[in-house]
């Protein structure tokens, strides 16, 4: 699903953010990202949808050699790809159902076809009796439970998630890895980068540590591994 | 590529939609539009119908050649037949003195009478009334018809036409000038105003970007919302310059003392000025729209 061979990454303004990482993710698999703030977790996930370019190093995702893609061709690796923010990333004028639906529109989808589509993962997210609402009108929980729904829309072959429980209390971060579970029971593949010590313990999942860069612990059924 | 017939319908519903979803930026648009085309569409009205004045003045314009009087028939006839040779003349009448006479007397009304006298004994010459296919041309074949041999005097109304046409001249370039100025001025402030409506959205762009739509999926609702910015921007000049113009039309001559002030007729001038600042209206919108976006689809 996912081969990072040497990959470096290096900001324009000196930051090394990966420093060599090799790593393989296979199809189905549920990973933890974890490691302190800094050290390369964002820019490990932007890597792979494309977000940002390596310095250094190939990238595989789904088939397709990430850096030799062009301009072009970009929106396409990002089709098979639902990301899920911390800060959601929402349209804030487009209501929730527009928001979801424009994930489907994007691939020329028919109307139809997106409104039983779009119903089915709003039910699955608990959210059906809120497709009119636009997102400010909604609380924390609710905005990423959109941001989930529409992430994972059309199926993608992978999802990514980015500290998606960082602003929600407990209840809503159970209710939110509960979705996850299940999207990846369906056969797709979730990364998911934490600071949640609780959730990694919890439920037990292939853990990668990133530190200054580097891979610096890779287990399954691993632990969260650091103090908070 | 083909696009597919519903991703276009969808994109002119987004377009429609983001016009209410951003009414603010909307109404700062359009008033920008709005602004700038009532002063476009006045001065161009106001431009077309000087040189179209101008024009016709110069199209009154004419070179009367008078015959010696000691001429024989054949001489005269020599004469007009000369005048025909020269390229650039369009017109050549032969007016008799009698007829000259004529003209005379009706000229002058009432005191004419007076000159009815000099029906048995005309003093008047013969005369050849010259236009040339361009007014500007008439100074030079002026010259060249005085220069005939029994052509006694050219008249064409010497200092008038060579001040009208200067001025003319001037009005025309300066009007092209500010005219160009203009519209360039309103390029500049709606393509910044829409630019500025539309930084406040490249937040959205990003997103939209990272959910894998293309470019073109992107840049295609812009286009229809600067395109219906640009028509809606043009609603207000539009009836303001029909409605101004058809008033204008009727009234003119008794708001002004001249009889030769003849504005271009209403149907079908403000219909096509109109037309004008629609299109200009909608190529703004859109080029604005479209130019402004451009700047963040690189994600």
């Amino acid at each position: 699903m996912i081969d990072m061979q040497g990959v470096y990454k290096t900001y324009p303004n000196g930051v090394i953010a990966i420093n060599g990482i090799d790593v393989t993710i296979e199809q189905g698999e549920f990973v933890y990202i974890v490691g302190p703030s800094g050290a390369g977790k964002s820019t490990f996930i932007k890597l792979i949808f494309r977000e940002e370019k390596p310095t250094k190093g190939s990238i595989t995702v789904n088939g397709k050699d990430v850096l030799k893609l062009k301009w072009k061709q970009i929106p396409y690796l990002r089709r098979d790809i639902g990301v899920v923010y911390q800060d959601f990333k929402l349209l804030p004028k487009m209501t929730v159902y527009e928001n979801v639906a424009f994930a489907l529109e994007v691939i020329g989808e028919t109307p139809k076809t997106i409104r039983k589509r779009v119903m089915e993962v709003l039910d699955l997210v608990g959210l059906k009796n809120k497709a009119r609402f636009i997102p400010d009108e909604l609380s924390g929980g609710e905005q990423q439970r959109i941001s989930i729904a529409r992430a994972i829309v059309n199926y993608p072959k992978l999802l990514i998630a980015d500290e998606p429980t960082g602003n929600l209390d407990p209840d809503t971060s159970w209710e939110i890895m509960r979705i996850l579970e299940e999207i990846n029971a369906g056969g797709t593949t979730v990364i998911m980068a934490t600071h949640s010590k609780e959730i990694v313990n919890t439920i037990k999942k292939r853990v990668i540590a990133i530190e200054d860069g580097l891979i610096a612990r890779d287990q399954h059924r691993g632990e969260y591994g650091y103090e908070v | 590529m083909a696009m597919k017939f519903r991703t276009m319908k969808r994109h002119f519903r987004e377009g429609a939609k983001n016009i209410w979803r951003n009414s603010w930026m909307t109404i700062a648009s359009v008033g920008a539009v709005t602004t700038t085309l009532v002063l476009v569409g006045a001065f161009l009205a106001l431009m077309l119908n000087l040189s179209h004045i101008a024009g016709n003045l110069e199209e009154d314009v004419e070179i009367k050649a008078f015959v010696d009087l000691t001429a024989e028939q054949a001489e005269i006839d020599a004469i007009g037949a000369e005048i025909e040779e020269i390229s650039e003349v369009s017109l050549v009448e032969f007016s008799t003195k009698e007829e000259e006479l004529e003209g005379l007397i009706e000229s002058m009304g009432d005191e004419g009478q007076v000159w009815e006298l000099y029906e048995q004994d005309n003093p008047l010459s013969h005369a050849y009334i010259v236009k040339t296919t361009d007014p500007l041309d008439t100074v030079s074949v002026a010259s060249q018809i005085e220069a005939i041999e029994n052509v006694e005097k050219v008249n064409y109304g010497q200092d008038v036409v060579q001040n009208l046409f200067t001025f003319n001249n001037y009005a025309r370039n300066i009007g092209l000038v500010l005219i160009i100025g203009l519209v360039f001025t309103a390029i500049f402030l709606i393509s910044n105003t829409i630019k500025i409506t539309i930084m406040a959205r490249r937040k959205e762009i990003e997103i939209m970007k990272l959910v894998g739509a293309t470019n073109g999926f992107i840049r295609w609702p812009f286009f229809v919302e600067g395109l219906l910015l640009g028509v809606l921007g043009s609603i207000i000049p539009i009836a303001a310059i029909v409605t101004g113009y058809y008033y204008l039309s009727n009234n003119v001559s008794s708001l002004t003392q001249f009889e030769f002030v003849e504005l271009l007729s209403f149907n079908p001038f403000a219909w096509q000025l109109s037309l004008l600042i629609l299109a200009i209206g909608a190529s703004i919108g859109v080029w604005g729209s479209v130019m402004s976006v451009r700047k963040f689809l690189k994600v």
